[in-house]
């Protein structure tokens, strides 16, 4: 028990309060500015992030799957293969993959869930070099595309697919694609969210309509852009 | 009661330390197994993780508001010596030696901010929880805040263990955490506003007397 205050003592305050107060308050309407008061912050702590790093080693991701284990890429017997409403199906192995016309961008990353990776570099294949092999029917109006990690699918339309940075990579900021990054290779579509940047892929299917990917049959809007679906800027 | 030893906290506060503590590190290690990535293709299994993850925090909020129902009268009482602030806190925090009660200024602001925290990390949670099956639960800062909430705790953690744990005039403390009581002379030097219950020695005016249980 505290000892009383002596006479002429002022009586002590309630600072505590406040400041308990002051900080659940200050946490939950985080929830409405803490991102707009990052971005404009995050140059200014970058020398304690970069302190960090090496501590607690994220480069800003967080790594995400849906399944009990992570694939493993075997380059012996990975493929991928390009089929459904197409003239000529294709197989390519990884070696067949890179020797396609190399293509390189620096884009940014963003998840659903609200985090952000700036410049990441990226080097891998334009879809239209993937696509011209396979030769598309008229019929054929999104792609489908599949992950070793099953059940995990999802789709663009052909238009989608066709904006100038999407690619499928096989590099990230200059190395393989990691492993936990969808190693041998990944869907790129910075304009969307990341759930539509498919890791781990080993198919492709011209297929007549987009249909509902994974996250889509549990509620996450098929045409995932950035700043404009699953709830933001809506 | 031992002689030479003062009771600091009871049983029921100690329980609530511990069990905030078990939980807490629990929590850690599985959320860092979320966040890292380097950890995330170790472990592999985030299914499991992710579940085990928000099951034992939503078990850890039960049990702390368990405990705090159970034992409310006294932590009640134990809350209002923690937000309390007087003349002499103030100049504590300042960095000036002035004489203090059962807990110090700085004790003070880490009890609050780790209760407000909790509260902050159990909102953050579930809005991540359950803003994967519904859009209506989802706000673009709720990772900020659920990762900034982490870092700052880290920070307050790394403090409070070295406090605890390492340097020579503090870590005395762990046994009142522990076994409940600390020594009458340390008490005294580090805590000489505090009255025990029962005790009726003025340790501003004798710092190193003997304090034998009556």
């Amino acid at each position: 028990m505290e000892a009383p205050p002596t006479i002429g003592e002022p009586e002590p305050r309630r600072y505590g309060r406040g400041l308990f107060l002051a900080t659940v308050a200050g946490g939950v309407s985080s929830l409405f500015w803490g991102k707009a008061a990052w971005s404009s912050i995050s140059g200014l702590v970058s020398p304690v992030a970069g302190a960090i790093a090496p501590i607690l080693p994220t480069g800003g991701w967080r790594i995400y799957t849906i399944s009990g284990q992570m694939p493993t890429f075997d380059p012996a017997t990975w493929r991928l293969s390009v089929g459904g409403l197409v003239e000529q199906p294709v197989s390519f192995t990884y070696d067949q993959l890179r020797s396609l016309p190399r293509a390189e961008q620096v884009s940014t990353f963003h998840c659903v869930t609200g985090w952000t990776v700036q410049n990441v570099h990226w080097a891998g294949v334009r879809m239209h070099d993937v696509l011209a092999q396979a030769r598309p029917l008229a019929s054929g109006h999104a792609l489908e595309f599949v992950s070793m990690e099953q059940p995990y699918i999802d789709f663009l339309t052909l238009r989608q697919a066709s904006l100038r940075d999407v690619m499928l990579a096989y590099e990230m900021d200059g190395k393989p694609l990691p492993r936990e990054h969808g190693a041998p290779l990944r869907l790129i579509i910075p304009e969307m969210y990341g759930y539509k940047n498919v890791k781990w892929l080993d198919r492709i299917d011209v297929v007549p309509q987009a249909d509902a990917g994974y996250w889509e049959q549990l509620g996450y809007d098929r045409d995932a852009w950035v700043g404009r679906s699953n709830g933001y800027g809506t | 009661m031992k002689a030479g030893y003062v009771p600091r906290f009871s049983r029921v506060e100690r329980v609530l330390h511990w069990i905030n503590a078990l939980g807490f590190f629990f929590l850690l290690a599985t959320g860092l197994i979320l966040y890292l990535p380097s950890l995330s293709v170790l472990v592999s299994r985030r299914q499991l993780i992710q579940s085990l993850h928000f099951w034992t925090g939503v078990g850890w909020l039960a049990a702390l508001a368990l405990i705090i129902i159970l034992g409310a009268p006294q932590l009640l009482a134990t809350a209002r010596e923690l937000e309390q602030f007087d003349r002499d806190d103030l100049r504590w925090l300042r960095g000036g030696r002035a004489p203090q009660g059962r807990f110090n200024a700085g004790q003070k602001i880490n009890a609050v901010l780790t209760a407000a925290f909790t509260i902050l990390f159990g909102v953050s949670g579930l809005l991540l929880w359950f803003g994967e099956q519904d859009t209506r639960f989802r706000f673009a800062s709720t990772v900020i805040l659920h990762d900034g909430l982490m870092y700052i705790s880290l920070a307050l953690l790394a403090g409070h263990l070295y406090l605890a744990l390492i340097h020579p005039a503090t870590r005395h403390a762990l046994r009142g955490m522990t076994l409940g009581d600390v020594r009458v002379e340390w008490a005294a030097r580090h805590h000489s506003k505090w009255q025990p219950e029962g005790v009726r020695v003025d340790w501003r005016a004798r710092p190193h007397t003997t304090w034998k249980p009556q």
